[in-house]
């Protein structure tokens, strides 16, 4: 440890100003701060800080997406060798999976992270560590054959357009990996949707359409079993189809305080009403579905625990939260059920509620605020 | 009595090196005001380097309000006029003489005097400055009438004095301090208790006064979560805050007719190796107190509690508001793969470190960051430590655009800096939190002047 930091302590000048590589200092600061939490020591305010800084955060995070991202890799194997009739080990699986994810990992991480460098190298900031979630999210939320120059591009506009433009991490407005998905979604909708992408390599025979697919055209009876799509052994994005995946980094991500727990819990809330009040209405088959097969369907587990709960996108008030949360679950379902464009309405609903999400805050604090007005015009009288 | 006012939101941030409880002496000559404790005064000297003081003898008043006095504390000689960048005064050096020679204010009965004696008293003495005010916590304007008076006879801060101990035995100076103070408003005084942990009689018998009881972690002691709690500013209210050592010295001024500015103060941290309570007076030097008594590391000396104290160099003096040193680790120290290590003995709010399982964990905590500065990320943390009908997120980023009716609206007249301490602590993105909210009242302060 101390020849790596005299190491690093020799390089440091360089990067310093007036040093030779000045105009990396952002890169050099970024590699520097990953191997060694830095010196700085307080001045002014409290003395004593937590040891939770944005890293710790966000490699939680990135730990809590482990669990769908290893079930995804399976899947992907799954699914490929079942569509061509082949039942081999688990290895196989494992191999051709990783053989289609990491790719596409390595290409949005690549993308991604090249962009953030050069935008704190250009502004002089140090180099946020949001793209270590969003880089990992934007795959797992990929078809497992999506070309990956469209990854590329998806990303890169994710990062600029959806975060760099705002001012980089913790300025934007929607959430950056639904960004790159519904960039994808909407500009080649044939490479995102239907019923030949969500398996990889597909024999062409095999039918290979979601849950959400088949009750597009109410195909209830292709419905697979709720246990499987629990498990998740279905067709789909890659690490959206394992609900107890989900569930798993769920655990961690509430057990250690990082996700918010009231977002998940008003958007399963959320999802539950709608689908029981479409129960209630039941005019036609997609509506009588069980509510809670909602919950197990589609990007809504995925899209619950890692995106709507994206702190910087989602209200920011606790109470607003829980609106935030609701209206995401309910506009989803909404979605899902009434339009036939969008078989998944869960993305949609949480970008929307992004951009909702500052007016939901402006009406909670507006309500504090009259508080304190009425309170002061109590006296005053 | 009263019902008890139960704090939920806030954290105890359990520290080694909590005083014992004996109350030493600290032999030393040197003493210091320092203008820098006074926030928003702009002093005018009036003495010069020799000249030899009482206690009493005014030392500088404030420029803009020139019947606010800062007096000696000590009898001796002035040694050093201490001036920093720009000639701002930093510090006024007195070497006591050891005779305790005092000016006579004269002795009398407080509830004989009116509000302008008892005011003019205060004033002349240099007593008045520890009566400070909310909003802004500036030192009290005499001309206003507030609306209340408060006093928090306990601090929740990490390893802070227990006033119990502080006031044993003083319970009639004490009385006498709050019967001066009763004259000052003609809304109440607020004497604040800790529901569980304040048993002085001192307290618990004052007269004169309405006894609030508060259970809960810290802030619950800070003064600010009281009034919130009790009776919340409104904009143009006005209300007066100090602390038991604080009534003590009024009490004394009244009894005695001088200013005996004796002080109790814990010396604490993990660092002290005796940590125990020591008698002496306002603004004594740090150098007898630490000397021998210290472990060898390098370290960081703060006049007051971790969460709000100034840093003191070796050479340095005890705050004026102080009653507590605290000497913790410096942590300018690199750390390798800190942040993705398991962490067994780091401190943290956020259950991403094994430690949250131990709740009565004692820290050693040192004074590094931590991590680097980033964006304001995530949301609904500051809520976990800030009791306050406020919304803490919201009303930081009013101050940081300087909004001045969003920071009105969220109720800027209501905190100070103190009270955001914790959310300072255990921010994610390291901002320094506390400068903000002074910036902000400052500014308000500035604006509605």
């Amino acid at each position: 440890m101390k020849a790596l930091r005299e190491f690093v302590d020799k390089q440091k000048p360089h990067f310093e100003k007036g040093g030779r590589f000045e105009k990396l200092q952002s890169t050099f600061d970024a590699f520097e701060t990953f191997l060694f939490v830095p010196n700085k020591v307080t001045t002014s305010g409290a003395h004593i800080r937590d040891a939770i800084d944005m890293k710790r955060t966000m490699i939680i995070v990135v730990l809590a997406l482990i669990p769908p991202l290893l079930f995804g890799i399976w899947n992907v194997g799954y699914q490929h060798f079942l569509s061509h009739g082949m039942t081999p080990d688990f290895w196989p699986m494992i191999g051709f999976g990783l053989l289609k994810v990491l790719p596409i990992i390595i290409v949005s991480y690549v993308t991604g992270l090249a962009i953030e460098f050069a935008f704190a190298q250009a502004r002089g900031h140090e180099v946020n560590e949001g793209f270590l979630v969003s880089g990992m999210l934007i795959p797992l939320v990929m078809p497992p054959d999506v070309p990956l120059w469209m990854v590329a591009i998806a990303t890169a506009f994710a990062v600029i357009i959806g975060k760099e433009v705002f001012g980089g991490t913790g300025m934007n407005i929607l959430n950056p990996a639904l960004t790159a998905r519904a960039f994808l979604f909407f500009a080649y909708p044939s490479e995102m949707s239907g019923d030949n992408v969500w398996i990889a390599e597909k024999a062409d025979a095999y039918s290979g359409a979601t849950p959400l697919g088949n009750l597009l055209v109410f195909d209830v009876d292709k419905l697979p079993t709720d246990w499987s799509m629990f498990l998740g052994t279905i067709p789909g994005s890659i690490g959206e189809t394992s609900t107890i995946a989900i569930l798993i980094g769920a655990l961690v991500l509430v057990a250690t305080g990082i996700g918010s727990f009231r977002i998940m819990a008003s958007v399963v809330a959320g999802g539950l009403v709608m689908g029981l009040l479409f129960n209630l209405w039941g005019a036609n088959e997609y509506m009588n579905i069980p509510a809670y097969q909602h919950l197990i369907m589609g990007g809504f587990a995925f899209g619950t625990v890692y995106m709507a709960t994206d702190p910087v996108s989602a209200a920011q008030t606790n109470r607003g939260k829980l609106f935030y949360g609701f209206l995401i679950g309910f506009v989803a379902v909404l979605i899902r059920v009434f339009n036939p464009a969008y078989p998944e309405g869960m993305m949609l609903a949480i970008l929307l509620m992004n951009v909702f999400a500052p007016l939901i805050d402006h009406y909670v604090i507006q309500s504090n605020v009259k508080k304190r007005l009425k309170r002061a015009k109590a006296v005053a009288a | 009595m009263s019902t008890v006012t139960k704090i939920k939101k806030g954290l105890d941030i359990k520290l080694i090196g909590e005083a014992e409880k004996t109350i030493k002496d600290l032999v030393t000559d040197q003493f210091a005001i320092k203008p820098t404790d006074f926030i928003g005064v702009f002093p005018k000297i009036l003495v010069k380097e020799g000249d030899t003081v009482k206690a009493g003898t005014p030392i500088f008043i404030d420029k803009y309000r020139d019947n606010i006095v800062f007096t000696s504390q000590v009898s001796g000689t002035i040694k050093e006029i201490k001036r920093g960048a720009k000639r701002v005064l930093l510090e006024i050096r007195i070497e006591a003489d050891g005779k305790d020679e005092a000016i006579d204010f004269k002795a009398e009965d407080p509830k004989t005097l009116n509000r302008d004696k008892v005011i003019q008293k205060l004033l002349d003495s240099g007593i008045w400055p520890f009566i400070r005010q909310r909003p802004y916590s500036v030192i009290a304007n005499p001309a206003d009438i507030p609306k209340a008076i408060f006093i928090s006879t306990f601090d929740t801060a990490p390893l802070a004095p227990d006033n119990d101990l502080i006031v044993h035995g003083h319970g009639n100076i004490f009385q006498l301090g709050l019967d001066a103070l009763s004259q000052l408003t003609k809304g109440k005084i607020h004497l604040n208790i800790d529901a569980n942990a304040t048993h002085s009689k001192v307290f618990t018998n004052s007269k004169g006064v309405q006894i609030n009881q508060f259970s809960g972690p810290h802030p619950a002691g800070n003064v600010g979560v009281q009034i919130n709690k009790i009776d919340p500013l409104n904009k143009g209210e006005v209300i007066w805050y100090l602390y038991p050592q604080d009534v003590l010295t009024i009490g004394r001024l009244f009894a005695t007719g001088k200013y005996d500015a004796t002080r109790v103060l814990a010396l604490t941290g993990s660092e002290v190796l005796h940590p125990a309570y020591y008698k002496t007076k306002v603004g004594a030097a740090i150098e007898p107190l630490v000397k021998g008594n210290v472990s060898d590391t390098e370290k960081r000396i703060i006049s007051g509690n971790v969460l709000t104290g100034t840093k003191i160099e070796l050479d340095g003096y005890i705050g004026f508001y102080h009653s507590q040193v605290t000497i913790i680790p410096e942590g300018n120290y690199y750390e390798l793969f800190g942040w993705a290590l398991p962490g067994f003995n780091k401190f943290s709010i956020s259950r991403t470190f094994p430690t949250f399982l131990f709740k009565n964990k004692r820290f050693r905590l040192d004074t590094n960051y931590h991590g680097g500065e980033r964006a304001l990320v995530m949301t609904g943390q500051y809520e976990k430590v800030f009791p306050f009908d406020i919304y803490p997120m919201q009303l930081l980023k009013a101050i940081m655009v300087e909004d001045i009716d969003l920071m009105e609206n969220l109720g800027i007249y209501e905190v100070d800096e103190e009270d955001f301490a914790l959310c300072e602590v255990i921010d994610t993105s390291k901002t320094n939190i506390q400068e903000i909210v002074r910036k902000g009242l400052n500014l308000m302060r500035k604006e509605m002047s």
